[in-house]
Parts: structure tokens; C-alpha cells; sequence
């Protein structure tokens, strides 16, 4: 929680106090200090904290990464015993997919989508801190595995009959079931809280077609979320109950298919590769265009071919299984159906490069990750649709080959445009901006180290060599250029640059958080509505709700067309702070904020508690029950919103409240 | 539940509808799936029950098609319970919820006396492949019934105590979408898994 500090907010800030009145307990107050925290409903620190919990989620699967690659470093190498070996590969994916990759998406959407259509909140504000505690304490839930009897160590696919007791008798993967059926429930609620907001929550004037590609992505992902999570939702209850009930949904002595846990999981894990890239699809659909200096090329082209992989999503997932003997019709249909999303996502790489094409290049380090992004994602959708072709991908299945291709799309396209993100927009939600110096070697050091990492593993896996394999002896290696220890150490030693680049961004931040210097209001000369206010943004976001006249409507506010030679030209006529200053002219009226609440944590709260008691005493589990109901009731009873004389506030509070209560 | 940042249902938001309404058919949208999974693994394995009694010898049509009436009924009720509510009338629309929520229990009662006479007959939940994926089906949908009695009689609770925030009727209408959606999951469920010979 070290982004925390970051924040400059002055408490006479807050425009709004909450009423202390309300329901059976008074709302909680704070305005600054911990408590402003913890009990928040506010998206933008909802937002914050996610992102930051997120970032040392990546850390710490940033770590197992760099023991597994130290593990595979040398012939016979004995960093890592065998056991805890398959314990760190599954943990590390885990940890990457769920508890960073997903959360860090969410932190944006939950920090942005509002900004982006002109809201001032998420349309449920107490499910939103319910669904980041539930990341929270999922993702707890989930690590502390490691100290009460070992993590999980079944492949974050979680295969049976690796998944039964008797193969994993630890408890490790109960610990990894219940920790994902929590935080499913929370990426569950985030989706139809933000899939509302968006919906129902716009500007006026912003219609669908004028929202931010990064809405639109998003708005793609939380569908793909909501269709999602209840199907790994079931598998993942099928296996609890085998595995804590006797049950024997995958245990193929007792007659069971065990195709049937790779339908569900794949069912689920196709869609969520996609619920991984889009949001950074759209981070840099903002950012290309901006540092273009001119609109992206085709933005209905973006947006169709966005929702067009969210739906082919859905028809591909058995691509992963083309090894299990599915039969010719259905690896046929899948083969072509496989192929068939690369046209989409071509597509979007068109219009990136034809945004790039006779722009005016402004090479930022948010520029550079966005390039870089389509670059590495370039490489490794190329790869992903040869294993559309099933006989090469029979071939490929479970080698290094399959490494290096999910690892390109994933760290090279997911993780290296939420790093575009994290330069675009930090100082729109910190008033900072991050040290462009140390941003250009991150960004050098992660390009080149994702190369050097995953880029041998492509030879390693042509070569052969087995995914989640534990050791490689040094008789077997073969020689010449295909020498398999020569590669593997290549990637060890990529995987140590790529550390490097994100330490470099660890202390990028925190360097930027001891800067004094504030961030000029519009620092990139942006193009959407999250610019249009201040930096950071003030609690309710807008004094002024904008009303949207065109895409891209703040470019649009800023720049007007003139009469040249040779035809119109786009100029410069207004800067942000008059822009800014002329729709705060007339502020709103009767604000009306959610009050902060201690409902979202408490229920958050008893969801480990009923999970360890699952693993551990049934007993438990009916205690962690009887808070959660009891905090249900407690969050029906507490009106999310008070009548307009409550916001009102008492006549002693200071002059800036009582104001902008009654003003706007 | 009813969070929402404006006033009246649907006035003020881009769609005109109201944001608690449409939160709720996403919620029901994404349980189809849900049930999708529990129907999907039970079709694959009701014809696996060596060593234990299978569909044939267990279930008692009558006495399930009477259980599925009274859930169908309920949601007359619930109708009738709604109606009330949009026009203001507070005893009939306890009534009728009260009705609802008794009707609900009745079926949970029946599912109850249904799982004890299985589990006479030697069906146990780890019997065979055919009992767990029928006893997760329908117990994951009687927990859901049972989570609508639970919201049913808190809101006759709440509404007799004064104590609803927002507009009363959308808040019946919330609670009748998801005890439709709940009866409909039943009629695909009583369909494939009792009247459709395995």
C-alpha cells in the first residue's frame, strides 16, 4: 500500500460531508487518515487501492518468476525441490492472472470508466469497496496457503487427476479453489457495478458511439466477466466438493471424464485471455492517438472488432485441448473458429499502425510501452494463431513453445499496456508525473528483457523441452545453436532485466512521491473527458457534469478547425485551463455523494473466514456465515443515499463545505 | 442492495432505466450460467450410477410435480405481491409476499423430504457420479430458493418496521425478478432431470 501517500489531498478539499445520521450506526466520517481508507466508497481510492495491492501482487509473482527461471539457470540445478518447484510455477501464474493482471485492469476501470463518461461515482459505490476487499482478502486467503501446509501445485489449469487428493494431499489446492471462488465473486460484482455504470451513468451527449475506446474495451471485459466467472464458479464447487465431500466429479477410477473440468475451465480461461488484453487494448487506444497528435484511425473499426472478440471468445476455448482426443469435427470447428478471432484482433493492429502513419510522433514513455505493446503482442498472436492448425499445436502442447506465445501476449501485450497506463495517467490521478528519465530505461530494459525471456522459449519448446519441467540435465542439452542450456540461461538472464525494468519503475514512483513539482494540467495534450477536470480529480469529480458533443469532446474543446491553405487545420484555441475554467463557471447543484460505510469490509471480512473454516473446521465456517448475514442486513438496512437536507452540513463546518452544498 | 446515487427508479439515468433493475438482469444473466454448468455436468453423468439406485428407481413424479406447482404458484403470487406494491397497498403487498415466502418453504420442505427418502433408498451424495451431480443441481437450487424465502420475509420485516429506503415497489419487483428466474431454473430443471427418461 506504499502508492497510498501519493494522493495530495487537502481535507478542506472534500466538498461534501457525509451525514452522520444514517441507518442503524453512524456512517463513518474520516476524511483523511486511515479510516478515509479502509471505509471508502469512493472509486477513486477504491481505484488506488486496488492498483497498489495489485502492484505488490506483482511482486511477489514477480519473485516466483525469477526462481523458476533461477531453478532452470543451470544443469541439475537444485535451487528449488521438485515439489516446491510445481508449487511456485502454479503460484506465480495464479498470482499473475488473478491477483495482478485482472485487479490492475480493475483499478483503471474502477479510476477511470466514471471519469471517461462524465460520472461522479460508480453506480453501486459500497459494491465497489466490497469487490476490492474481496480481492484483498482472496488474495490473502489464497498466499497464506504457503505457510499453513503448502501452496497449491496442480498448474494454474488445475488438471485432474492432479487436482484430487491423492495426487495433491496438501491442502494447498482447497486453499487455491475457495481463494478463486472469492475473488470471482469479486470480479462478479465489479462487472455489473461497472457494466451499469457505463450503461446508465453517461454524460449527457455521450452517446455509445463517443465513448472512449478504453470504456468500450472495458464495457467488453466486465460482459466477458459476467458470462465468465460463474462457469469456473461451478467447476471450481465441483471440486471443492470432491475434494472436501467425497464427491467424484473428476476421478476417473470412478467412472468420471475428466474432460469435464477442461470444458468448464476453458469455458472460463478463453474468455479471461481476452479479459487480460482488452483493457490494455484500450489503455493504448488512448495513448496512441494522443501522442499521434491525431484520432485514431477507424475508432468504430476498434470498438466492432473489440465486441467481435468478445463474442468469437466464447467459441474457441477447446483450441486448449486439441491434445485430448476431443474427436476430428470438434478440433476442426475449433481450428477454424481459432483462426477466425485473428481477423479482429489484425484488425486492431491496423488501426493502431495506420494511428501511428503520418502522425507526429511524441516519444513519451507511455508512447514507447504502447509501441512496444503492439510489437510483443504482434509476435505473440502470430505465434497463437499457428496453434490454431491443430496438428502443429499437438506438436507444441505443453512444450516451451506454448511458454513463449502466452507469455508475449500476456507480459508483452497485457502488462506492458498497463505500464503505458501507469505513465498516461499517473499524473492525472497523483498531480505528478513519473521521472520520463528512469521511465525511457524501464521501458528499454522490460522490451529487451521480455525478448530475452521468452524469446529463446521458443527454441526450447521446438527443441522439446516440456513445460513445468523441474530440472534439465546437461548430457541432454544437445549442442550447437540449438543447445538447450545455452537458452535456458538466456532466458534466466532476460528475466533478471525484466526485473531490473520494474524495479525501476518501483522507484520511479516513489521518487515521483517525494517531488514537489505538480503536473501541468494537460501534460500530453489529451483527447478525453478524464482531462477535463482537475489533477488529481476532486471528490465528486466534476463541479460541472460536461455535456458531450463529439468523440474525443476535450480535443474537441481545445482545438478548432480554421481555413488554411490547402484546406482546414486543426488549431490550438483554448487551453485546458480555460477549458476547465469555463465549465466550472456554472457549477452543479445538490451534489450527491455515497457516504462512506463499514458494511463492504466487515462482509468481505467473513468470506476467508467460512473459506478456512471449509479447509479446516466446519464451525468456523457457520460463524464466518452468521457475519455475513448479519452484515447483509446491516448494508440493507444503511441508505446508500441521504435526503438532500442531510448533505447539507451543520453551519460550523467551514465555508468551502457549506458552499459547494449548497451551491454545487 | 438498492445502492444507487439518484433518486427516483430509472429518472436521471442514460437509459432511462432504473440502475438496480438492470443491475439485477446482469446478476440474472450471469446465474444462467451458473445453472448452465450444474445442468451440463448432471446431463453428462445421470446415466453413471453403478452400484446405487439411478433416476429411474429414485425419483416419484407425483410427488415432485406437486412440489413444482406450489413453486409455479409462488410466483402468481409474487406477481399478485408486486401489483400491490406499485399501487401502494402495504397490507396486501406483505400478503402476498408472506404468501410467496410460505410457498417457497413449502417446496424447500419438499425438496428436504425428497433428499431424506433418496438417502433411505441408498442414495447418498458420493453413491455414484449420478447422485453428487444430483444433489449439487438441485441443492444449489433450493439454496437459491431458500435465499429468496430469507429476502422475502426480511422485506415483509422491513416494510412493517418502516425501515425501506428508496421506492418500496422497485424493491418488490427486485425480489420478484429473482424468484421468477429461480421458478424458471426449475421448470429446465424438473424438465431434463425428472420428466426426460435418462
Amino acid at each position: 500500500m506504499t502508492t497510498l501517500e501519493l494522493r495530495s489531498g487537502d481535507p478542506s478539499d472534500s466538498l461534501v460531508t457525509p451525514s452522520a445520521a444514517l441507518g442503524i450506526f453512524r456512517r463513518p466520517l474520516a476524511t483523511t487518515g486511515w479510516k478515509s481508507w479502509v471505509f471508502t466508497v469512493d472509486h477513486k481510492k477504491l481505484g488506488i487501492m486496488y492498483g497498489a495491492v495489485a502492484m505488490f501482487f506483482f511482486l511477489l509473482g514477480g519473485c516466483e518468476a525469477l526462481l523458476i527461471r533461477l531453478q532452470l539457470a543451470a544443469p541439475d540445478n537444485t535451487v528449488l525441490s521438485a515439489g516446491l518447484y510445481n508449487e511456485m510455477f502454479t503460484m506465480h501464474a495464479t498470482t499473475m492472472v488473478f491477483l495482478f493482471v485482472m485487479p490492475m485492469a480493475a483499478a483503471f476501470a474502477n479510476y477511470f470508466l466514471p471519469l471517461q463518461v462524465g460520472a461522479r461515482d460508480v453506480a453501486f459505490p459500497r459494491m465497489n469497496a466490497l469487490g476490492f476487499w474481496l480481492f484483498l482478502f482472496g488474495g490473502i486467503f489464497l498466499n497464506s496457503s504457503w505457510v499453513l501446509g503448502g501452496a497449491p501445485d496442480g498448474g494454474w489449469f488445475m488438471y485432474s487427476p492432479n487436482s484430487s487428493a491423492l495426487f495433491s494431499p496438501s491442502h494447498g489446492v482447497d486453499f487455491w479453489v475457495l481463494g478463486l471462488q472469492i475473488t470471482g465473486i469479486a470480479s462478479l460484482i465489479g462487472a455489473i457495478n461497472l457494466i451499469v455504470t457505463v450503461i446508465n451513468m453517461r454524460a449527457p451527449g455521450m452517446t455509445l458511439m463517443r465513448l472512449p475506446v478504453f470504456a468500450w474495451m472495458q464495457l467488453v471485459v466486465q460482459f466477458l466477466l459476467l458470462f465468465a466467472i460463474p462457469v469456473i464458479t461451478v467447476a471450481l464447487f465441483l471440486l471443492s466438493f470432491q475434494r472436501n465431500f467425497g464427491a467424484a466429479f473428476f476421478d476417473v477410477e470412478q467412472g468420471a471424464d475428466p474432460l469435464l473440468w477442461q470444458h468448464l475451465f476453458w469455458i472460463f480461461g478463453h474468455p479471461e485471455v481476452y479479459i487480460l488484453i482488452l483493457p490494455s487494448f484500450g489503455i493504448i487506444s488512448e495513448v496512441i492517438p494522443t501522442f499521434a497528435r491525431k484520432p485514431l484511425f477507424g475508432y468504430k473499426f476498434v470498438v466492432f472488432s473489440g465486441a467481435a472478440i468478445g463474442f468469437v471468445g466464447w467459441g474457441v476455448w477447446a483450441h486448449h485441448m486439441f491434445a485430448s482426443g476431443l474427436g476430428p469435427v470438434s478440433v476442426a470447428v475449433f481450428s477454424v473458429s481459432t483462426m477466425l478471432i485473428a481477423i479482429p484482433t489484425g484488425v486492431k493492429i491496423c488501426n493502431w499502425t495506420l494511428t501511428l502513419w503520418g502522425g507526429k510522433l511524441w516519444f513519451t514513455t507511455a508512447m514507447n510501452f504502447a509501441i512496444g505493446t503492439i510489437v510483443l503482442f504482434t509476435i505473440g498472436g502470430l505465434s497463437g494463431v499457428t496453434h490454431a492448425a491443430a496438428p502443429a499445436d499437438t506438436q507444441q502442447t505443453d512444450t516451451y513453445h506454448i511458454v513463449a506465445h502466452f507469455h508475449y501476449v500476456i507480459v508483452g501485450g497485457a502488462v506492458m499496456g498497463l505500464f503505458a497506463g501507469f505513465y498516461y495517467w499517473w499524473p492525472k490521478m497523483f498531480g505528478k508525473t513519473l521521472s520520463e528519465r528512469l521511465g525511457t530505461w524501464n521501458f528499454w530494459l522490460m522490451f529487451i528483457g521480455v525478448n530475452l525471456t521468452f524469446g529463446p522459449m521458443h527454441i526450447l519448446g521446438m527443441q522439446g523441452q516440456p513445460r513445468r519441467m523441474v530440472v534439465w540435465p546437461d548430457k541432454l542439452t544437445g549442442d550447437g545453436f540449438f543447445n538447450l542450456g545455452f537458452w535456458n540461461r538466456v532466458a534466466s538472464v532476460g528475466s533478471f532485466t525484466i526485473a531490473t525494468g520494474v524495479l525501476l519503475f518501483v522507484i520511479n514512483v516513489f521518487r515521483t512521491a517525494r517531488k514537489t513539482e505538480k503536473a501541468p494540467l494537460d501534460p500530453w495534450d489529451a483527447r478525453t473527458l478524464e482531462w477535463l477536470t482537475t489533477s488529481p480529480p476532486k471528490e465528486h469529480n466534476f463541479d460541472s457534469i460536461p455535456t458531450v458533443h463529439a468523440l474525443d469532446e476535450f480535443f474537441h474543446r481545445k482545438y478548432e478547425e480554421v481555413d488554411a491553405e490547402g484546406g482546414s487545420r486543426l488549431v490550438k484555441v483554448k487551453t485546458a485551463e480555460e477549458v476547465q475554467a469555463e465549465l466550472n463557471a456554472h457549477p452543479d447543484e445538490h451534489m450527491h455523494l455515497p457516504s462512506p460505510s463499514y458494511w463492504p469490509i466487515l462482509l468481505a471480512f467473513s468470506l476467508p473466514i467460512i473459506t478456512y473454516g471449509v479447509i479446516f473446521n466446519l464451525m468456523l465456517s457457520v460463524f464466518g456465515a452468521v457475519i455475513l448475514l448479519l452484515a447483509a442486513f446491516g448494508w440493507v438496512l444503511e441508505p446508500s443515499v441521504a435526503g438532500h437536507d442531510e448533505y447539507d452540513p451543520p453551519a460550523d463546518s467551514g465555508d468551502s463545505t457549506k458552499e459547494l452544498a449548497s451551491v454545487g | 442492495m438498492a445502492d444507487t446515487t439518484i433518486h427516483a427508479p430509472g429518472h436521471g439515468t442514460t437509459t432511462g432505466l432504473s440502475n438496480n433493475k438492470l443491475a439485477m438482469w446482469m446478476f440474472l444473466g450471469s446465474e444462467c450460467l451458473l445453472f448452465g454448468g450444474l445442468i451440463s455436468t448432471y446431463m453428462l453423468y445421470r446415466g453413471r450410477h453403478e452400484g446405487g439406485p439411478g433416476p429411474a428407481q429414485v425419483f416419484d413424479i407425483p410427488l415432485t410435480s406437486v412440489s413444482s406447482f406450489v413453486l409455479l404458484m409462488s410466483s402468481l403470487t409474487m406477481v399478485l405481491a408486486v401489483n400491490a406494491a406499485k399501487a401502494k397497498d402495504d397490507r396486501n403487498t406483505k400478503l402476498w409476499l408472506t404468501v410467496t415466502a410460505l410457498l417457497g418453504s413449502l417446496f424447500v420442505g419438499g425438496q428436504v423430504y425428497e433428499f431424506t427418502a433418496f438417502y433411505k433408498e441408498g442414495l447418498g451424495f458420493t453413491t455414484s457420479l449420478f447422485s453428487s451431480s444430483f444433489f449439487t443441481l438441485t441443492g444449489f437450487h433450493g439454496v437459491h430458493v431458500s435465499i429468496g424465502v430469507m429476502m422475502l420475509l426480511a422485506l415483509v420485516a422491513i416494510i412493517s418496521r418502516g425501515r425501506i429506503t428508496g421506492d418500496k415497489a422497485e424493491a418488490v419487483e427486485m425480489i420478484g425478478l429473482y424468484w421468477h428466474f429461480v421458478d424458471v431454473v426449475w421448470v429446465v430443471i424438473f424438465t431434463l432431470v425428472y420428466l426426460i427418461p435418462a
